[in-house]
């Protein structure tokens, strides 16, 4: 993290002031993101046709209800703005093209896989966990399903099983995890015809990525989303037009949990500031007491006279 | 002096036309709990994955830890700080942060999804995230608030343990508990005082941090990196009114003259904390120019002049005049309006700030949330009622020769 990025942290802070603690175990995480092993995909929204593929192959790999491959060439769906559900991790979303109505945007969308994942710092049981591949996964074992997750998500991704009273699970998109594991690529990855979905060390991508908008500059506007936003994410999207045409947030360089993860810090840097405000009180309540006292007997000894 | 004020329990027949109110909405309540437990949040709840939070935790959990700050409050004014006519207040208070905290705990389980997991917390650590801080401090809080009722209990019971026919033989094993209580925790009462004063100022604050992760989906009128001191500063504000708000209300129920002289004399504390909230208040949106969201004359721009003028501005300004000082009714208006203006702040807070993405429809509470939340209010008054009148906690006036 670069000597601005800290200063604006301190600036957003401002009156707490211990809380410039936290900044230093921020910036050692920012490092640890940057080695090789990250993995992404870099989407290529000039380039998707729309055929849902992937969610069809997202549904497969993770036991959801898949139904009738017929049933995703029906492209009434597009008539609806969607978003990731419990029953669907990953969805397609059409968007009509000024220029050509003949070819439209088509845009994925999934759990973009943070580089500082504001789940993963929001959590309260840490049932989330940023793999060094980048994938963000959750472990139904911790889970306690207080949704913290879901208000802190910059991207609005998980989602919660509200019809269950036993076991709700927050569902989102693992980067499937259990293939990448074994060597396979993620399902919508493998699964899409046109290639519009690269998966790779992340790094390659974004370099692939500023290749492919250089090499079509009319085609593409000059930005990798994902890039910078909130400090990166192993997702990456280019795209022909503005990202906030594509329903994309807009957001900032600075990683989603960095405020308060800095006032955390400082609330409870080593436990000093607790036991510091114990022994404070400790001593004004001696004090108090003995000042009290004293007036009583001086009160009293008056009275007596 | 002729009369004393002295806590003993309160004397009243427990049923009246209000209790028999109170008690059908409790009952309303738990109907709707049952809904929940056995078909899940969706039967009951309007939330959905853009709102993943709503009234439950804006009032039940938020709203509620900060009602119940009376408890710390009063606790660091009158043991710690050694602050003049606190006595008569700090066991009401300390019941109602008892009942208040319970009800909170309670409001947790019903909200999060997998509530038998509610012990995670003490197993599964995460330092990163604010909730988690709430969480403990909440849960040591809740323990520190029993030991320190309990003296109440061995006042009442010790040395009078009589328990009928069988169970008889369990009085001396009681009384021996008691004993040991008195002379081991009871002496040891300053640690756990200062304790939950330290937990308090934890836990008040970091439910302030809470919604700052949440970013760019917070209003800026509300979005900012001091949200925790201003909540802790609020708490605190909050603490005496809500003192007077139930002392009054007890004090009309139970048919007893309210004790104005105790009361007026603590209430001039706070307009100075007022003032110093609403001074930071206003400093934070000075510096972040957030006050041009005040002219947009929207839905944010009118729940924040509500909970501002209403909570803080006009409270202020009563609370200096001696006339509302020395009025049962005046005093209990301003309180009221205190108590409210710090819900209005928690709801505005958590539920109104919110604006998710891609949300098409913003969240409105649905009957059952509502009725759940009423149910545990009026499940609170109960208790309060029934504890009063077993303990004593109320100050009562008590002629010289009658003290026992």
């Amino acid at each position: 993290m670069s000597d601005n990025a800290r200063r604006d942290f301190l600036k957003q802070v401002g009156i707490t002031t211990a809380a410039t603690v936290g900044l230093s175990s921020i910036t050692a995480k920012a490092d640890e993101y940057k080695s090789g092993e990250v993995q992404g995909v870099l989407v290529d929204i000039g380039v998707c046709v729309g055929c849902r593929n992937c969610e069809r192959a997202c549904q497969v790999a993770h036991n959801l209800p898949a139904g009738d491959p017929e049933e995703y060439h029906n492209r009434d769906v597009y008539k609806e703005f969607r978003r990731p559900s419990t029953h669907s991790l990953t969805v397609v979303n059409e968007f009509e093209n000024p220029k050509n109505k003949l070819i439209p945007y088509d845009v994925k969308y999934q759990c973009m896989h943070c580089n500082h994942p504001a789940c993963v710092s929001a959590c309260i049981v840490g049932a989330f966990t940023k793999n060094r591949n980048g994938a963000v996964t959750w472990d139904t074992n911790k889970c306690i399903g207080c949704r913290y997750c879901m208000v802190a998500c910059p991207f609005q991704i998980p989602t919660f099983e509200y019809d269950k009273a036993i076991q709700p699970k927050i569902m989102k998109c693992d980067f499937c995890f259990e293939r990448t594991k074994e060597g396979l690529l993620p399902a919508c990855v493998a699964n899409c015809p046109v290639e519009a979905l690269t998966y790779g060390n992340r790094d390659e991508l974004l370099v692939l990525a500023k290749k492919r908008i250089a090499r079509y500059p009319d085609k593409y506007i000059q930005k990798v989303f994902g890039e910078d936003e909130v400090g990166g994410t192993s997702w990456l999207y280019i795209a022909p037009v503005d990202f906030e045409k594509l329903m994309f947030p807009t957001l900032g360089d600075k990683p989603a949990p960095g405020v308060t993860e800095a006032i955390q810090h400082g609330i409870f840097s080593y436990f000093i500031p607790p036991l510091a405000l114990f022994g404070w009180l400790g001593g004004v309540m001696w004090l108090s007491k003995r000042k009290k006292e004293l007036t009583e007997s001086e009160t009293k000894k008056e009275e007596d006279k | 002096m002729s009369e004393l004020v002295i806590p003993k329990p309160v004397k009243h027949k427990f049923f009246t036309p209000g209790m028999v109110i109170v008690t059908l909405l409790a009952l309303n309540g738990l109907y709707f709990l049952a809904k929940r437990f056995l078909f899940g949040m969706g039967a009951v709840t309007n939330l959905n994955n853009f709102y993943p939070w709503g009234l439950w935790i804006g009032v039940d959990v938020a709203a509620g830890v900060a009602l119940a700050a009376g408890g710390f409050v009063t606790a660091a004014m009158g043991h710690i700080f050694h602050l003049p006519n606190m006595k008569p207040v700090i066991r009401p208070a300390l019941l109602t942060a008892m009942l208040g905290y319970t009800f909170v705990g309670i409001g947790v389980m019903v909200d999060i999804g997998r509530w038998y997991y509610i012990w995670h917390p003490m197993i599964y650590w995460n330092g990163t995230s604010p909730l988690f801080e709430v969480g403990i401090c909440v849960m040591t809080y809740l323990t520190v608030l029993y030991i320190e009722f309990f003296p109440i209990v061995t006042e009442r019971f010790r040395g009078k343990v009589n328990l009928p026919n069988i169970l008889s033989i369990f009085n001396k094993p009681i009384e021996f508990l008691f004993k040991l209580f008195d002379n081991t925790l009871g002496k040891a009462m300053f640690i756990f005082i200062i304790a939950g004063v330290v937990l308090s100022t934890l836990h008040q604050s970091s439910l302030g941090t809470l919604m700052v992760i949440a970013g760019y989906k917070m209003h800026p009128l509300w979005l900012t990196p001091i949200m925790p001191l201003l909540f802790f500063i609020s708490a605190i504000c909050v603490g005496i009114p809500m003192v007077l708000f139930e002392s009054l209300i007890a004090s009309r129920s139970f048919g007893v003259k309210p004790e104005m002289e105790v009361l007026k004399n603590i209430a001039a504390y706070v307009p100075l904390l007022l003032g110093i909230y609403l001074g930071f208040k206003l400093g934070d949106m000075a510096i972040r120019k957030s006050f041009v969201y005040l002219f947009e004359f929207n839905k944010y721009s009118i729940a924040w002049l509500i909970e501002i003028i209403f909570g803080v501005i006009i409270p202020l300004v009563m609370l200096n005049f001696k006339k509302v000082l020395n009025s049962p009714l005046w005093l209990f208006i301003a309180a009221t309006l205190v108590v409210a203006g710090v819900l209005i702040n928690r709801i505005n807070t958590f539920i109104i700030a919110y604006h998710p993405l891609y949300a098409k429809v913003a969240y409105v509470p649905s009957f059952g949330e509502i009725s759940v939340t009423v149910g545990f209010i009026c499940l609170m008054v109960i208790l309060y009622r029934i504890i009063v009148m077993i303990f004593p906690v109320i100050s009562l006036p008590v002629k010289n020769e009658e003290k026992y």
